[in-house]
This record gives C-alpha cells, structure tokens and sequence, in this order.
C-alpha cells in the first residue's frame, strides 16, 4: 500500500461518502461549541425542524464572554447575557453537555477539551472557532468552521470537505534557552507568511517539536490558522501519551493500552509525500516580538523596527507603512526600547500550567513597573487556576503587581471587559495583532510568556535571555 | 439560500492586504444572536468616526462607490477568526461578488454559505481592475457565473476558475445539509462501525441529560 500521511489516515478512517467532483463527507468525532458563534446555528436548526443528531458527541463552554472578575455578581452586559442564556437554553433543550461559567471544569474551549481527555488523537474534531488548530498537537485533525458549518455538523455529525494539501514544516535543531513554543511558531509565520499555509494542513516534526512538552506542541499548533492554514497536526508520542493517562474522559487500563497501540498507527509513513515542505533551523533563533499588524510582521528581540522602504513588494509595503501608522512605531527603533503600557498573559495559545510556571519563574521577587497600567493573568482554565494556586504562582503574581483572573478568552478578543484602550500598547501572549482585536485603537504586541512577563517587569521589551535563563528553563 | 447566476453592479476599491474578519465586524457585534443585519456593522472601526458619523478617508465611503455590489480587494482577504459574521455583514451590506488575489479558507467556505461569490485571479488581472475602478467613475462589471466570466463596459473580458460543484450549489442556491441528508444511509452505516462515544471514567463539573434526569 503505499504511503500515508497522519492526515490522510485520518481523513479515510473517517470517509463517509466520496463522489467524483463533489466534496467527500466527513464523520466528526467531537463538536465543541461556544456561546460566541452557536446561537444561530441552533435557531436554524430549529427553523428547519432538524434535531441534534449525536448530543453524546457534543460539548459546550462558556468562554468567550464570560467574566474574569467575580462570576457570582450578575452578568451586566445585556448581550453577553442573552448569549449565556441562548447557549445554556440550546443545550438544555437538546441534551448537549456543557460547561457553564460557574463550573469548576470551566475554561477556553481549546484548553479544557485536552484537559479533559475528549480531545485524543486520530479523532475529527470541529469547533466555531480558527483556534481549534490547537488540538492537532495531539495527532487530531481538527478546524475551525463558521456557523452554517456549526449548523451542518449539529443535524449531520458530518461535514463535506474537499481534501487538503499538505504542507510538512520540519524543525531542526535544539530549542535555546529563552525560546519558547511561541517563538518556534512566530519564526514559521515569519518564514511562510500570513497566507503561507492556505488550503494546507500542517505537519510539524523534527526534533524542534518533539522536544516540546504537549503544551508548547499546543501553542504551535493553536497558531496554525495565522499561518493560514486550517489545521495544524504533530504526531502522538510518549510525551502524548504519558500527558492524556487519568484524564477524565481517556480510557484506563487494558483499554488506554488498545488506545495507544491505536494511536501508534497514525504518525505519517516514512517516506509519506507531502505537497509542501518547510524546513526551520532553530539552534540560533532569537525570541520574537511582533511589530505589526499581523502576526508575520515579526522581528527578533534584538532587532528594529524595519523600515517600509525595504520591501520590494508595493502591497506589502503599503501594508507596513500602514502597520507603523496603526502602532505608532518609527522605523529602526530597537525592540528593547519599545515601551509597554499593558501586559495580558493567558489565552487559547498561552494560558496552561506550563506558560503559567515559566512566567512566574520570571516575575518571583520582582516588581511589574510603575508605568506599567495593568498586567493580567488569565488561566486558560478553572483546572489550571486551581493547579496554580496550589503551586502558589497566583501569590507570586499578585505579589508582583499582576491581577490574578477566573478563566476565559479576555484581554484576547476583548468580548468582555477586558479591553486594551485605544492607544495603548500590550505585550501579549495571545495570538493576533490585528488592528482593534483587543479593543479599538489598542496596539498589540504578541510574545511569549516569559517575554511578556519580562516587559511587565521592565516596563518595555527586553531579551529575557539576558536574565539569567537558568531561572525560566 | 438565495441563488447566484449573473450579476452586474458597481465595483468598490479597498486597496489593503490581509484584511481579517476582526476588521469586518469587530468583537461586540458577535454578541449578537441573529444572522441579519450585520451590514451597518461592516468595517465598523475603519468605517466610522466616535459617534458612528462616517469617516470621509475610507475608501468605501466616498460617494462614489455608494451601492457598490461588487468588492476589489488584495490578497488573504477574510483571514483570522472563523466568525461567520464576516460574510454575514458582507452580503447585508449589499455586496455579491468579491475578487481577491486569495482569500483565507474558512472565510472563503462561509461566503459560498451565503450565496455569495469569491472570485479568485490574478495579482496582473486584480492590478488592472484597481486601475479601471480608480479611472473610471461608476465603473461596473458583469459576472456571469455559469460561464465564469468578468466584463465590464470597456470590453474587458477576463474568465475565472471555480470549483465546479461550489458553482452547482450557488447557482441553485442548495441547501448543504439537505444534500447531506440524502446520504443519511452511509451516515447511519458509518455510525455502526465506528462508535466514537466519549466514555466518561471520572466525575468532572458538567450539565448533562444523565444529570439533570437525578
């Protein structure tokens, strides 16, 4: 037989209908929702008189909205009320589990569905939401769809799909001290653009990413879509497997072995061919901090601000000058002397156990500076922030200067009331730098949470390697 | 789903690169429950001044391009989140065609959901529509897509590649999950081989049928 990638194993072990010149029908595994992009997908399944095939399969949050402060206080905002309500309604309705924001398991969808063992791998796994890439980086293939796709998934368990490319990125060489999961997959934005990996599904490999724990193979792999591909992808390993045992909704026993001797037929075929492929040398990379308004307008720490001028391309270069405009910034300024008025740790791509630690290590004993307005603290989830606590990293936070939050998307997307303010700058760990995404006028700057928590501290960005790294590695 | 066959109306220029669904309808207006009226919203923060008063510096405002249906923009139009609000405020603002260099995938899978239609061509081709839109005020364009061709006034004829059942569904305006329904056998058949229900080994902080039956 001849060779597969873990795309296209998964791809036929879910294969429901296939018809020359049409898309082909794909079973889904999980469907994960959220208050934010369902509540017209349930109105018009209702105005159609469908019903929700497989509830069982089906798993709700509320994320996008909800409050970080005090969730016992009543929820303000009228909109963000209805929504709850709508999704809390819809669920109850049709017999779809959810997460409500009162519930200890609560959290940012792409967070509590590995937390909770329903995302495994070799499952097809869907969400309204472009981040649901993150969970390819347990060897799922999962994507992002809009709400008629919501709709379509609700009534059929399916989706019509036409078949992907694939793109393999191979990452060589070994992480230096000071570089994170998130400087990993800024380089490959910066590498293969913004639009790089359209109509792709990625595969990262190489020892770049399997030295990862499952949390930085997330965080690559939640930045997938900023790639422009839909779907990112790693292969399960002992580093997957020994993260996904005791999890609530994992098998035990003699059925976690079958599982994993499952699992280990996924990883692609030596000698799989793949329509595109990228290789990454990381041994001398830098942390990266965007200066832009996508996430490809990237530089390292060390590096300026470029100058419009220098790109050859009359779009690109209109889009930089515009970019500078938006963000205030002058060209060949140093990163490093880039004040910062806000710093936001948390979301879908840096919010877990492990970002978590590694920014404290950074911050214990120290002080976020005076200029500093606000820095945030958000756990990605209830789960983490109760593991957190236990560890103490809340006291080393909040003894820093930073608010520690209840669980949610946040100073991310701004759908609640963390919102940066117009013309202010954010150091933050999320993952896009689009005009207006934290709030209108706010000028973001995405980093790594070590980088982040280092800015807080300095009051502008600095190379966190110049910190000692042995205190965050 | 409203049907697309040929349509002709008048283009309107955003001459910018990456322009994400963020900036389409920005994050408030995605509290919203319905799938209508999201036009106002389109391109809310570039499109308006404080107090919602039109900004006269965004291309779309000028008077020129008022009742444009047509949109000419730059490459990995749609790019970032999947909100389908995007298109949702793109098609209530009126308009029906969108010609890009490329557009970002899931944005691209949304629009032909709302029978809109995205036209890929190009970088050449997307430059010369720039130049006729700014030269010639009230300029138009006939897209015909059973045939897959461009037109406009000044005997400019380009043709475009779509993928042929996308061009089947939008001309009749199907349904997808009617489509889907017919294969409701296969779904059933699939379903028996390949139980896939999550099974639960711990208590985890959750409304479920189960508990609510307590």
């Amino acid at each position: 037989m001849a060779t597969q990638t873990m795309y296209e194993k998964i791809w036929n072990a879910h294969l429901v209908h296939q018809e020359d010149g049409q898309p082909s029908l794909i079973y889904i595994d999980r469907h994960l929702i959220h208050e934010g992009t369902s509540p017209q997908a349930f109105a018009g399944l209702r105005a159609a008189g469908r019903k929700v095939r497989r509830p069982d399969l089906t798993f709700a949050v509320m994320d996008h909205s909800v409050s970080t402060k005090d969730r016992t206080l009543p929820v303000l905002d009228d909109n963000a009320r209805a929504q709850f309500e709508a999704l809390w309604r819809n669920c109850r309705e049709t017999g779809v589990r959810l997460f409500d924001m009162h519930s200890r398991n609560q959290g940012i969808v792409h967070i509590i569905g590995p937390e909770l063992g329903l995302t495994q791998p070799g499952l097809t796994i869907v969400c309204g939401d472009s981040h649901t890439s993150t969970h390819g980086a347990f060897g799922a293939l999962a994507f992002g769809i809009g709400t008629s796709e919501i709709e379509h998934v609700l009534a059929t368990q399916t989706l019509p799909q036409f078949k992907s490319k694939t793109m393999l990125i191979h990452v060589t060489g070994r992480r230096p001290p000071g570089v994170t999961a998130k400087d990993i997959i800024l380089a490959i934005i910066r590498k293969i653009g913004v639009a790089g990996g359209t109509g792709h599904v990625i595969e990262y490999a190489g020892e770049g990413i399997t030295d990862l724990s499952m949390e930085g193979r997330m965080t690559v792999c939640n930045m997938s879509i900023e790639a422009g591909a839909r779907a990112g992808m790693i292969a399960p390993d002992d580093t997957t497997y020994a993260w996904m045992e005791g999890r609530p909704f994992v098998p035990r026993g003699k059925d976690f072995q079958l599982a994993v001797d499952y699992w280990k037929t996924l990883p692609s075929d030596p000698g799989a061919r793949f329509d595109t492929v990228v290789e990454l040398e990381i041994s001398q990379l830098a942390p990266q901090v965007t200066w832009g308004t996508t996430p490809g307008m990237v530089a390292d720490v060390t590096g300026v601000v470029p100058d419009p001028a220098s790109f050859t391309d009359p779009v690109e270069r209109k889009a930089a000058e515009r970019a500078l405009q938006y963000m205030a910034l002058e060209p060949g300024t140093r990163i490093i002397d880039i004040s910062i008025d806000r710093v936001f740790i948390g979301s879908c791509t840096n919010s877990r156990l492990e970002d978590l630690r590694m920014a404290a290590r950074v911050v214990e004993g120290r002080r976020v500076a005076r200029t500093v307005k606000q820095a945030l603290v958000v756990p990605g989830s209830r789960v983490v922030k109760a593991q957190a606590e236990k560890e103490g990293l809340d006291r080393i936070f909040k003894a820093a200067g930073f608010e520690w939050r209840d669980a949610g998307c946040s100073m991310c997307i701004g759908m609640n009331d963390d919102v940066l303010p117009a013309g202010e700058r954010c150091a933050s760990t999320s993952n896009r730098n689009f005009e207006g995404r934290q709030g209108k006028g706010g000028r973001t700057h995405l980093v790594s949470p070590i980088m982040a928590a280092a800015a807080a501290i300095a009051g502008h960005f600095v190379d966190i390697r110049d910190w000692g790294v042995g205190q965050v590695e | 789903m409203q049907p697309f066959r040929r349509h002709t109306g008048l283009v309107a220029p955003l001459d910018r690169v990456n322009v994400d669904t963020d900036q389409m309808i920005p994050k408030q207006f995605c509290k919203l429950l319905t799938r209508e009226g999201y036009g106002k919203f389109l391109f809310y923060d570039w499109r308006y001044l404080p107090g919602e008063k039109p900004n006269p510096e965004f291309e779309l405002n000028q008077p020129r391009y008022q009742g444009a249906s047509i949109l000419l923009t730059r490459a990995n139009f749609g790019c970032g989140s999947s909100r389908e609000h995007a298109p949702w405020g793109v098609a209530d603002y009126g308009f029906r065609v969108l010609i890009a260099p490329s557009f970002a995938d899931i944005f691209y899978n949304n629009c032909f959901k709302n029978g809109l239609l995205p036209i890929t061509l190009p970088d050449e081709q997307v430059d010369e529509l720039f130049r006729r839109t700014y030269t010639h005020e009230g300029y138009r364009l006939t897209v015909d897509l059973e045939q897959q061709t461009i037109a406009d006034e000044q005997g400019l004829a380009l043709t475009f590649e779509i993928d042929p059942f996308r061009k089947y569904c939008l001309l009749n305006g199907l349904d997808d999950i009617g489509l889907t329904l017919q294969h409701e056998d296969k779904i059933r058949a699939f379903e028996e081989k390949h139980p896939v229900t999550p099974v639960q080994y711990e208590e985890v902080d959750m409304w479920s049928p189960e508990r609510a039956a307590d």
